[in-house]
């Protein structure tokens, strides 16, 4: 007994031996390149993972009907979108929406928020171009300045606002259930389960790659990337690899009586509440995209002022 | 109980390809049994259980399950008294919910809502793990995996369990907790799996399939410590019947 | 190349969400009649296979420099153009939930960009005519590399078009074109060549695969007459929507309001706005804050610029100093509101504790 440990130990040891000397060679531009490579293969997994798990909690926003929250956030969407691109002041108004919802969620807001740093980058391409293309000036404060900054403040504020409002809508809800508002809205059945299985798969396939390019860098120390030679095989491989597991989830899902028609679950019923959630944020965005409030606000204001 | 006899005739099965993967394989299970199907790996184990559960259709001979023959009419009916778990649970637990997973066969058989609800609940509870229900299978460990894919084949209530593997790439203790739960169940049980200490606690009848051919169909124990059996079959002894290293030589 | 919610009109991002909403449906249609149940779970793998191969670094030769791929070209050449359009529907729609990539009202705008081009148009016109009497290396190659740069150029002017409609950024047409096309002749190019490689791959090693996609056999059939009816529904739908906006809106489609005048008086449907400027009126107090421009215009760009520029410097510093003051107080209340319900809440729960 005592023997066969001590003889599992030494080998144990000598693998790492071999193992360190294998590594020596180019020891930091591996490092480097192993965490580069899951920094980046690991984001959009983790990012899905966070999410999902915020889902899971409860609270009065998170109990809301799927699908009042859904049409909230197209509301929402349609409301912002709708502004010209020099009304930043109505703008503001929909801040109102966020935070009321990041406070009754109590959805940290730090999560949320480091994700519009990231902000598609068209966003700021095309708005930071603005103030070289207009050549209408304004005055503000003794300086003249292009109306392509205004432009461009209200492509800001509308990227935050919407990328915060779709953000918050699966932070709160959570895939599945947005998959059944989809049905109610009368998606097609393919789709919905395609997609929640697609949803479901990024994790499995994701850490799949992880591996692959772990055991790639391994093995091709200093390289940035998959070398020209390896292209096809490397992502071919995958390929088969989600054709085979596809067979396979596809047996497992015979298995369990399925023809290619499948009720998504419990269609939860529409309470007043919801409706009441649903009326009342429509009748908010409805009242803060006519009538101007902060311009409202700030007229009464400068009229106190000066009177 | 004939009923739930499942039997095979002169099964044969060439994937393909060509590669003949079952050759004329014949037995017959009774109701309550419990049967282990061990060999080497490729000996066509999960071939075989694919045959048995209608997911592949063999070239000759016929599968039976009571007296009703699988074929592609009566395998809604089949599949509802089969239940099959596969090798790797994140094939098996494929939406996105615990609960949903463990819902899906019931809801393909269109049980109205309520009684779907109660089945996944009972299911869950039989595995010891109604606390996950609202998980992501992405974030259970490979123990919990195991159990909630065994779930979600207890939620169709069948009256055989079909299982592949049940044991592989667990820890000692999950892989200790999946087999009192194999041992629980009063279903009539096949079980393929390498993992022959397992199926020497879990399994009264063993198969041994070697090229896909039965080379042995017994008693567990016996089979199970006939080491020029096993060894010709591409096996080893379970290690529990080896005995301790130290005094192994006693045994001889 | 996401369009993103910030830059798109909602006449723009409806009309284009229909369109989708049709193309996919006849998709969804095509593929419950002609197609195999096994392809469901194939369409989410081959999904989620997109967002993985997303995160491969392909190394690009002579640069030192690194890249990805969007998918969509290979998608349509694994499923074929009905699956392979679904599964970039559901790709995208997981991008924009979850990244803040796009945004829900512009998934129509990133569906069609991204997905139909690709699958019904750079695919079925482009690669299947190349690889139509024989797959060969060398045609798939070409094939590759041809439909995944014009799907792209297609996708990159969509996005010039529906940028350009919805009013929400100026930037002239052709500097605009000017500037996406060649970036996305370039991306094109590596798409296809990354694309050819893995296609070839997937060839050698499991041909089946392709075959099936490329001939139709389990995925239907495709005729260009029915293709072409897909496109005819499309538009319809298309149209229909546009007249419903026109409709809706008495001072004509939504973009040209905006880019003919910027002001608060036109921006608000008929009706509402008149009480309310009669409100202002008798209120007296509240002057036009906003920017302003000069009405009406509806003359080309040169011209609206000239004018605009005659107009501008009307805008006093009061009415716009008003506007940031406002602005900041709503801002403020918005914060206050915030921590106020917190606030209740925090004592809520301690009440219960
Ligand atoms: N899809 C397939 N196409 C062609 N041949 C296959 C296919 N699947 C399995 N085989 C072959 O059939 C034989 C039996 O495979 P099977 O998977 O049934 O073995 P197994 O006993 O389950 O092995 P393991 O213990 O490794 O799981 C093997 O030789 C294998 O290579
Ligand atoms: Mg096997």
């Amino acid at each position: 007994m005592l023997k066969s440990t001590q003889d599992i130990h030494r080998i144990d040891i000598n693998n790492r031996e071999t193992q360190g000397a294998a590594l020596q060679p180019c020891p930091k531009n591996l490092n480097r390149d192993l965490i580069l490579l899951m920094a980046s293969a690991g984001d959009s997994f983790y990012n899905i993972l966070h999410l999902d798990e915020l889902a899971r909690m409860d609270t009065s926003i998170h109990r809301v009907h799927p699908l009042a929250k859904l049409l909230v956030t197209v509301a929402f969407l349609v409301a912002v979108s709708s502004f010209g691109r020099y009304d930043i002041s109505g703008l503001l108004t929909f801040f109102f929406y966020p935070v009321t919802i990041f406070v009754l969620s109590e959805i940290p807001a730090a999560s949320i928020l480091k994700r519009l740093l990231l902000i598609s980058p068209l966003i700021v391409g095309m708005g930071i171009l603005n103030p070289l293309f207009e050549r209408q000036t304004f005055i503000l404060g003794g300086v003249v300045l292009s109306t392509g900054w205004i432009t461009f403040l209200s492509i800001l504020i509308k990227g935050a606002l919407t990328v915060t409002a779709a953000l918050l809508l699966v932070a709160t809800t959570g895939m599945d259930r947005l998959a059944r508002a989809l049905r109610m809205l009368g998606v097609p059945r393919i789709f919905v389960l395609q997609l929640l299985l697609t949803y479901r798969y990024i994790s499995v396939l994701t850490e799949e790659v992880a591996r692959m390019q772990r055991a790639y860098a391994l093995r091709a120390p200093g390289q940035r990337g998959v070398h020209t030679r390896a292209w096809g095989s490397f992502a071919g491989q995958l390929i088969l690899r989600s054709f085979d597991r596809a067979q396979r989830v596809w047996q497992a899902m015979r298995a369990r009586g399925f023809t290619g028609d499948y009720n998504i679950g419990e269609d939860t019923r529409f309470k007043f509440r919801d409706f009441a959630y649903l009326s009342g944020w429509i009748f908010f965005f409805a009242v803060a995209r006519i009538f101007d409030v902060p311009g409202f606000i700030g007229s009464i204001m400068t009229w106190l002022a000066k009177h | 109980m004939s009923h739930h006899r499942l039997e095979a005739r002169d099964l044969s099965f060439s994937y393909p390809d060509g590669h003949e993967a079952i050759k004329n394989i014949s037995f017959c299970i009774h109701h309550g049994e419990s049967v282990g199907i061990i060999g080497a790996n490729g000996a066509g184990k999960s071939t075989l259980l694919m045959l048995l559960t209608g997911l592949l259709f063999p070239g000759s001979g016929e599968v039976l399950v009571g007296d009703v023959r699988v074929t592609k009419k009566t395998l809604p009916m089949i599949r509802q008294r089969l239940g099959m778990v596969f090798q790797d649970p994140d094939d098996q637990l494929f939406m996105t919910t615990v609960y949903d997973d463990v819902a899906f066969g019931p809801r393909n058989y269109g049980l109205d809502e309520k009684e779907v609800g109660e089945r996944v609940m009972k299911a869950l509870d039989m595995v010891g793990i109604p606390h996950l229900k609202d998980r992501a299978p992405y974030k259970l460990s490979g123990g919990e995996k195991r159990a909630a894919s065994i779930a979600t084949v207890l939620s169709m209530q069948p009256d055989i369990l079909i299982m592949d593997e049940p044991t592989a790439g667990l820890d000692p203790k999950s892989r200790r907790k999946v087999i009192e739960l194999l041992k629980s169940f009063e279903h009539t049980k096949i079980i393929a799996s390498h993992d022959l200490d397992m199926v020497l606690e879990t399994c009264k009848r063993v198969m041994v399939i070697r090229d896909g051919q039965v080379a042995a169909d017994g008693e567990a124990l016996k089979l199970l410590t006939d080491a020029k059996l096993l060894d010709s079959c591409g096996l080893e002894l379970p290690l529990s019947v080896q005995g301790c290293p130290v005094c192994s030589n006693h045994i001889g | 190349m996401h369009m993103a919610d910030a830059l798109i009109s909602p006449a723009v991002g409806g009309t284009m969400l229909a369109a989708t909403a049709g193309v996919a449906a006849y998709s969804a249609k095509k593929i419950t009649y002609d197609i195999d149940e096994k392809k469901i779970p194939l369409m989410g793998v081959m999904g989620a296979f997109v967002f993985a191969a997303q995160m491969i670094n392909f190394s690009i030769p002579g640069t030192g420099s690194s890249g990805h791929i969007g998918g969509g070209m290979l998608l349509a050449i694994l499923l074929g153009p009905y699956a392979g359009f679904l599964t970039m529907a559901s790709v995208l729609l997981i991008q924009a939930l979850f990244f803040g990539d796009g945004g829900l009202l512009a998934y129509g705008c990133n569906v069609f960009n991204l997905g139909f081009f690709t699958c019904f148009v750079a695919y079925q016109l482009i690669y299947k005519r190349i690889i139509r009497k024989g797959i060969t290396s060398k045609k798939i190659f070409v094939a590759s590399v041809i439909s995944a740069v014009i799907g792209l150029q297609l996708g990159a002017f969509a996005v010039v078009l529906e940028t350009l409609l919805s009013g929400k950024t100026e930037l002239p047409f052709g500097t605009f074109v000017m500037l996406m096309q060649p970036v996305h002749l370039a991306i094109g190019i590596g798409e296809g060549l990354i694309t050819a490689a893995v296609v070839s791959f997937v060839w050698k090693a499991r041909p089946e695969i392709l075959e099936k996609a490329a001939f139709g056999e389990a995925f239907g059939n495709i005729s260009m007459g029915k293709v072409l009816a897909g496109l005819a529904i499309a538009a319809l739908l298309v149209g229909g929507v546009l007249s419903w906006f026109a409709s809706s809106y008495p001072d004509g489609l939504e973009w040209s309001i905006e880019k003919t005048a910027g002001t608060a008086e036109l921006e608000q449907p008929g009706g509402i706005h008149e009480t309310l400027s009669k409100i202002q009126d008798k209120t007296a107090f509240l002057p036009d804050y906003s920017f302003r421009e000069s009405e009406g215009e509806s003359g080309g760009e040169a011209e609206a610029v000239d004018t605009e520029e005659s107009a501008w410097p009307a805008v006093s510093a009061g009415t716009s100093v008003s506007g940031i003051v406002g602005g900041l107080l709503t801002l403020a209340l918005t914060v206050l509101t915030g921590l106020i319900i917190g606030g209740i809440k925090r004592r809520k729960r301690k009440a219960i504790a």
